[in-house]
């Protein structure tokens, strides 16, 4: 077990292309931090720096207190799941968990002993003797898993190591990944693009954008209090209702709706109004008009998504909001619904910088 | 449980049958005539012959100029399978890892395919040549005593040097093909097993280049069987005094310069009976290890 450090890490690519703009992060011993944002934002790279597989560009990385940038992948004692979890095919099961041991020049009873374990831990000690192509995807991943198990490395580095699997199966191995995790105790960074993966694994998560960290938190902590525009739309399902907006010096105008509730905030700039979909409620007072356009039943709940009378968006059309409602709430198309929320549940943030003023 | 049968016209024989032609013409009706010329014996003229059962058989197998051959063809062959094939893994491997002008190595490596085993052989037979030749000057200079016209080891140099050179390139294009199929995260995943590069090559690379190497290999014994007759031809012809016969050749010296049509049929036969057999031995054994 051992703690991670980023400092100042940055990755430019020969071609002068940037990946990485600085990135600073202390993950303590035992954590799983999972780093998220959508494809292209440079997670996958960072955690290929930490792996090895990358090179730094500046800056540097610590496992333990020691600066690894310049040793080499197989000794910075780290080991990675990747997404299609790269198995060599020509290797049983059995060869493939071994093979990083026998290269490490391992007893062979210490090998086998490992093996078993990490087989009866994962399920997969009738397997063992398998190719990998007689495997299902699942079993697959069970075996790229039990591959990182048996090194018993101080960091486990996970690369969207579920998106190739189907949805129930998925679900099913997130938890498993994080009872492993809990058990074994090993630092471990999670790299996904699906924010509910990220929300339910993570004891920390990253949120990254354009090879910025943009907040790194607890994940209740990056829901209730997002620091930017990014974060509070990537994190969150369903999305966040983001209504732009302008001050007026009293209240939050767009067309012909005026929210009042709001102060302190500058005037003549674009702003943007954050409602999670679940701070709206339905009350014959409320400040919004919803015009129902479909209703998603989702078994416990309805999402209702519809457009907000009297507000234009940048196309010209009205705003298409979302509402999360009970399982009897079930309005026909084109009913009118009014809608009622706390202005000190929402969020402001300016438009062209992202940041959050309220 | 039955099969289902369907109806059908003759239409799928039609559209099978030029390949059919093209094998009856060239390949069934000339063995026929071969297997049926090796039991005869033909007067120089081809005038008469006469039906002599296996005589031919055993005149040619037993003779010591088609043993020589044989043996010369063993060792040849596999000299230039093996030779072309691990030079041109080894440039494959090396150009698979360059980064800047990948594609000018690439092409400069492959030129040397577009080239045909006789221009190979003549090219070959002008750098040896003893006056104006580079190579041979070049073998003499540290006082290697070089003569191919007369050192039987010489001659076999001069033939496998040039054979090998002319297989290297369209082994390189496969094995380089081979290479890039190797899916990037398995190496990398390798990368974090093991630290040593000789050992992942050895332990993940070449097991999964195993289809693209025993392919090579069937193509390339074919080639230095069958092939390279054109490079012997135009260089060595076999000489000095038949030390670089290779089978085929010395079927196309007896039948075609000693007239013996009969001597060299049986020859022939025997030639497709090995083919056979050493196609059926790579299927049947070596192919059992290689992955898929």
């Amino acid at each position: 077990m051992a703690q991670v450090e980023l400092k100042q890490v940055r990755k430019t690519y020969p071609n002068g292309a940037e990946a990485i703009f600085g990135v600073d992060m202390h993950i303590d011993s035992g954590e799983l931090i999972v780093f998220v944002g959508p494809s292209g934002c440079g997670k996958s790279t960072l955690l290929r720096m930490v792996a090895g597989l990358e090179s730094v560009t500046s800056g540097e990385i610590l496992i333990g207190d020691k600066v690894i940038n310049n040793v080499s992948p197989s000794e910075r004692d780290v080991a990675m799941v990747f997404q299609n979890y790269a198995l060599y095919p020509h290797m049983s099961v059995r060869g493939n968990m071994s093979y990083g041991l026998k290269n490490r020049k391992m007893p062979a009873d210490e090998i086998e002993r490992r093996i078993t374990d990490a087989a009866r831990m994962l399920k997969i000690d009738q397997f063992l003797d398998r190719q990998p192509n007689q495997l299902s995807g699942g079993q697959r991943q069970r075996v790229a898993m039990g591959r990182a198990i048996v090194r018993n490395p101080q960091v486990f580095l996970f690369d969207e190591p579920l998106s190739n699997l189907d949805a129930k199966l998925r679900v099913q191995m997130r938890i498993e990944i994080k009872k492993l995790q809990r058990r074994m105790n090993v630092t471990s960074i999670y790299v996904t693009h699906d924010q509910t993966e990220a929300m339910t694994l993570a004891d920390r998560l990253a949120v990254i954008n354009e090879g910025r960290v943009e907040q790194m938190g607890v994940p209740m902590e990056l829901y209730a209090n997002p620091r930017t525009l990014f974060v509070a739309s990537f994190i969150g399902a369903p999305q966040i209702n983001l209504i732009p907006v302008r001050f007026d010096g009293t209240s939050l105008t767009n067309g012909t709706l005026k929210l009042a509730g709001f102060s302190d905030l500058p005037t003549g700039v674009d702003l943007m109004l954050g409602i999670r979909p679940d701070v709206l409620s339905i009350a014959p007072e409320g400040q919004l008009e919803l015009n129902v356009d479909l209703v998603e039943q989702h078994g416990g709940e309805n999402l209702i998504y519809g457009a907000l009378l009297g507000t234009k968006n940048a196309a010209g059309d009205a705003q298409e909001i979302c509402l999360k409602g009970p399982q009897s709430l079930l309005p026909a198309t084109d009913d009118k619904l009014r809608l009622a929320f706390d202005p000190a549940a929402a969020f402001v943030f300016r438009t062209d910088t992202g940041e959050r003023l309220k | 449980m039955k099969r289902v049968q369907f109806e059908h016209s003759a239409i799928p024989y039609l559209f099978i049958a030029p390949q059919i032609i093209i094998i009856s013409i060239f390949f069934l009706w000339p063995s026929a005539q071969a297997i049926y010329q090796s039991f005869l014996l033909e007067d120089a003229f081809g005038l008469s012959s006469q039906f002599v059962w296996f005589k031919n058989y055993t005149d040619t197998i037993f003779s010591n100029a088609w043993l020589q051959a044989a043996g010369f063809t063993l060792i040849f062959s596999s000299l230039v399978t093996f030779l072309s094939l691990a030079l041109a893994l080894l440039l494959a491997v090396k150009a698979n890892e360059v980064i800047h002008g990948a594609s000018t190595y690439k092409t400069l490596l492959m030129w040397a395919y577009a080239i045909a085993p006789p221009v190979a052989g003549l090219m070959g037979n002008l750098m040896f040549n003893p006056i104006i030749g580079d190579l041979y000057n070049f073998m003499n200079l540290f006082g290697f005593d070089f003569d191919h016209k007369l050192d039987p080891v010489d001659a076999g140099f001069v033939v496998v040097l040039i054979s090998v050179w002319k297989q290297v390139s369209i082994n390189f294009i496969f094995f380089l093909a081979g290479l890039q199929g190797i899916p990037k995260s398995v190496q990398e995943a390798a990368k974090m097993d093991c630290n040593s590069s000789t050992r992942r090559f050895w332990t993940i690379t070449f097991p999964l280049l195993a289809p693209t190497t025993f392919f090579l290999m069937v193509i390339n014994i074919t080639y230095a069987f069958f092939e390279t007759f054109g490079i012997i031809d135009t260089t060595t012809q076999g000489a000095p005094g038949g030390a670089t016969n290779t089978l085929v050749y010395k079927v196309y010296q007896d039948g075609f310069r000693g007239a013996d049509i009969g001597g060299s049929s049986a020859q022939s036969v025997v030639l497709m009976i090995l083919v056979l057999a050493l196609t059926v031995i790579q299927f049947r054994y070596i192919e059992k290890k290689v992955h898929y």
